[in-house]
């Protein structure tokens, strides 16, 4: 695994969201896994395990930062602050990608440890725009924007979500991160198209895909309410959804995202094979039809 | 994909982030207007996705970031307890790994808990030994280096300390009730405790101090000599115990460099 | 030498002889690979990673429950040998000097 180290870009392979009880297993018997992604947030002490832990793991593998926190949809100014630690990371780590949320999580000085909606209008646009040109000016990077997972809509939105995500590249440059079973999840609960969301989303500029398990939920009036919960093995029709994009893009960096009642490394090395395989498959069913 | 395929009946009532806020931390708000279901129309359950998802992943945060208070409440009343906890004292910073730290304060005044009066004393061991675990990594000198100096270089020194130590003056047996819960320690005594937090390579650690040690080693933190450290622990603790204090740091490996002036 | 000097001197050989050289932190899997209960990604991190269902009830009901864990059955135990119950009134048991 050494020297495989490669900090410009991710494999088109499949990664995981690193756990630290999988730390011997990632060294002695990755399986499928190439790469891995940390939450940002997490690693921003001075030292101690994790950070000792993820200096060794950045020898084996490239790591994916994932940050949960700069709240690039808030309406309040980014925390200069948290700004710091994150380009501190940044810049000792040197990762392969830097990935952030099209949501908000800090206002009033409250962080709310959530990933929270925005209406799409012309306004937060801008100030989507203007936050991700600071991050990406401040860590001197592309970073790769993530679309969400959607319970409910905004009345004043004016935008649909691919049309803005893809407004919002083109005037920053930025790179997306597609996290398909949040599509998935989003086209239940908004009871839209994933197919049609996907046909309006600029796929080219996909650099990274998210996959997850998600939990079945109803709201008050029975209707079907799915939540990403990320506790359990992918859905099969977001591996089709999956299928359906690799298809488009050709293969890509796909992790597994298993953030609660995380299984034993051999079930989540599995998912990770999945990936692998299903990717494979498609591209060779494309090539075969090409040679027909 | 059009927007009207997302939104049937259009209006455009605007949903600030303070009034978002606000919803989430009361759940006896009103979800604010504009929020809507695929029909157009108010989406409560859905907002409580979000509701709850910040208050389960701020409970959970408390609970793994207490785990002996836990123990001390049982999870069912820390839980609960961090629900009333977190709306008073949502998190200021992004970082989850030090959430709780208004919680000493907080035990103090919140009615199922006052009657505990050794319950802040065990948060701020927690707290610390959050802390020390997150701390930045210094190695240990070699404690011969120590015997190297004379009287008056060991006096001028100023000794640097690790990130990870603190001093915990404790008025109730916090350690003791730490190592009951966690370690099998005794039954714990009625009493203060002085406590060094420290870090064995990446195991935070802690140790009972004796008299006179907390100001000697709170001294050397505030970067004061050797000298000054011992004269103010020997004024107020006539019988301190220098040995005993040294043997303890080194222990520790809490002490990672002596400046020589 | 004053005795004073002895004294200190001697304070700081006897503690240095009490303690075997102190083991460097290593910079190995051994040391590092094992991480401390509680220390993991959900716990210390935010996200809608650590989500629960929409059904979990997110009203604090706090006040209709009584601590319930280890505070109820540790005692502790005073300088007279005198036991003390965890969750005994403050008034009951002395406060440290």
């Amino acid at each position: 695994m050494l020297d495989q180290r490669n900090n410009t870009t991710l494999p088109d392979g499949a990664g995981v969201g690193y756990k630290p009880q999988h730390f011997q297993d990632l060294l002695h018997a990755p399986g499928a896994v190439t790469w891995l992604e940390i939450h940002a947030e997490n690693y921003m002490s001075d030292g101690g395990r994790q950070i000792a832990q993820l200096r060794h793991l950045a020898e084996h593998f490239p790591i994916s930062v994932h940050g949960v926190g700069a709240s690039i949809g808030g309406e309040s100014r980014l925390d200069p602050e948290h700004l710091a630690r994150l380009k501190k990371l940044v810049d000792w780590l040197n990762p392969a990608s830097f990935s952030e949320h099209l949501a908000w999580s800090t206002h009033d000085s409250a962080f709310l440890n959530d990933l929270l909606p925005l209406p799409y209008t012309n306004e937060t646009l801008t100030r989507v725009t203007s936050h991700i040109n600071e991050v990406q000016d401040l860590l001197g990077r592309k970073m790769l924007l993530e679309n969400p997972s959607s319970y409910l809509a905004f009345s004043e939105s004016t935008w649909s979500e691919p049309d803005f995500i893809r407004e919002v590249a083109r005037r920053t440059g930025c790179g997306l991160l597609l996290d398909v079973n949040n599509v998935f999840i989003s086209a239940t609960n908004l009871e839209f198209k994933a197919l049609d969301y996907l046909d309006a989303y600029p796929l080219e500029l996909v650099e990274e895909i998210h996959l997850a398990g998600h939990d079945e939920d109803a709201d008050e009036l029975g209707r079907k309410l799915l939540i990403d919960s990320h506790g359990k093995p992918v859905d099969e029709p977001v591996w089709a959804l999956f299928d359906h994009v690799i298809a488009r893009t050709g293969a890509r960096p796909a992790l597994i995202e298993w953030d609660n009642d995380v299984p034993e490394w051999d079930e989540l090395e599995n998912e990770a094979a999945r990936a692998i395989a299903q990717m494979e498959h498609v591209i060779a069913d494309q090539a075969q039809r090409v040679s027909a | 994909m059009t927007q009207s395929s997302l939104i049937k009946t259009p209006s455009r009532t605007t949903v600030s982030q303070s009034a978002f806020r606000t919803a989430i931390l009361n759940a006896q708000a009103d979800v604010p207007e504009g929020l809507v279901n695929p029909d157009g129309q108010q989406a409560s359950k859905r907002f409580s996705v979000y509701r709850n998802n910040v208050v389960h992943s701020l409970s959970e945060a408390m609970l793994t970031g207490f785990p002996v208070l836990a123990k001390l409440l049982g999870d069912e009343f820390f839980r609960e307890m961090a629900k009333v906890y977190l709306r008073i004292h949502p998190p200021t910073s992004q970082l989850m790994m030090h959430y709780g730290a208004a919680l000493p304060g907080f035990l103090e005044s919140f009615p199922g808990t006052l009657h505990l009066k050794y319950l802040p004393d065990v948060a701020r061991l927690e707290l610390a030994l959050r802390r020390a675990y997150h701390a930045g990594d210094a190695d240990p000198i070699d404690p011969a280096a120590l015997t190297e100096l004379d009287q008056h270089e060991l006096m001028e020194a100023h000794l640097t300390l690790a990130p990870a130590c603190e001093v915990l003056q404790a008025k109730w047996p916090a350690k003791s009730i730490w190592d009951f819960n966690m370690a099998d320690g005794p039954q714990p005594n009625v009493g203060a405790e002085d406590i060094l937090i420290s870090r064995i390579g990446f195991e935070p650690r802690t140790y009972l101090l004796p008299d006179g040690a907390a100001e000697f080693i709170t001294s050397l933190l505030k970067r004061r000599s050797f000298g000054t450290s011992l004269g103010l622990a020997t004024s107020n603790t006539p019988d301190f115990d220098l040995a005993a204090t040294l043997t303890i740091l080194i222990a520790a490996q809490a002490i990672t460099g002596i400046d020589r002036k | 030498m004053s005795k004073k000097t002895v004294a200190i001197l001697g304070a700081v050989t006897a503690a240095v002889a009490a303690n075997a050289a102190p083991a460097f932190a290593e910079d190995n899997e051994k040391c590092f690979g094992v991480s401390l209960a509680g220390q993991n990604d959900c716990a210390a991190g935010p996200g809608t990673t650590c989500a629960g269902s929409s059904t979990v009830d997110y009203q604090g009901n706090a006040w209709k429950l009584v601590p319930a864990g280890t505070c109820e059955t540790m005692e502790i135990t005073d300088a007279d040998g005198k036991k003390h119950m965890g969750s005994l009134e403050a008034t009951e048991m002395n406060l440290p000097s």
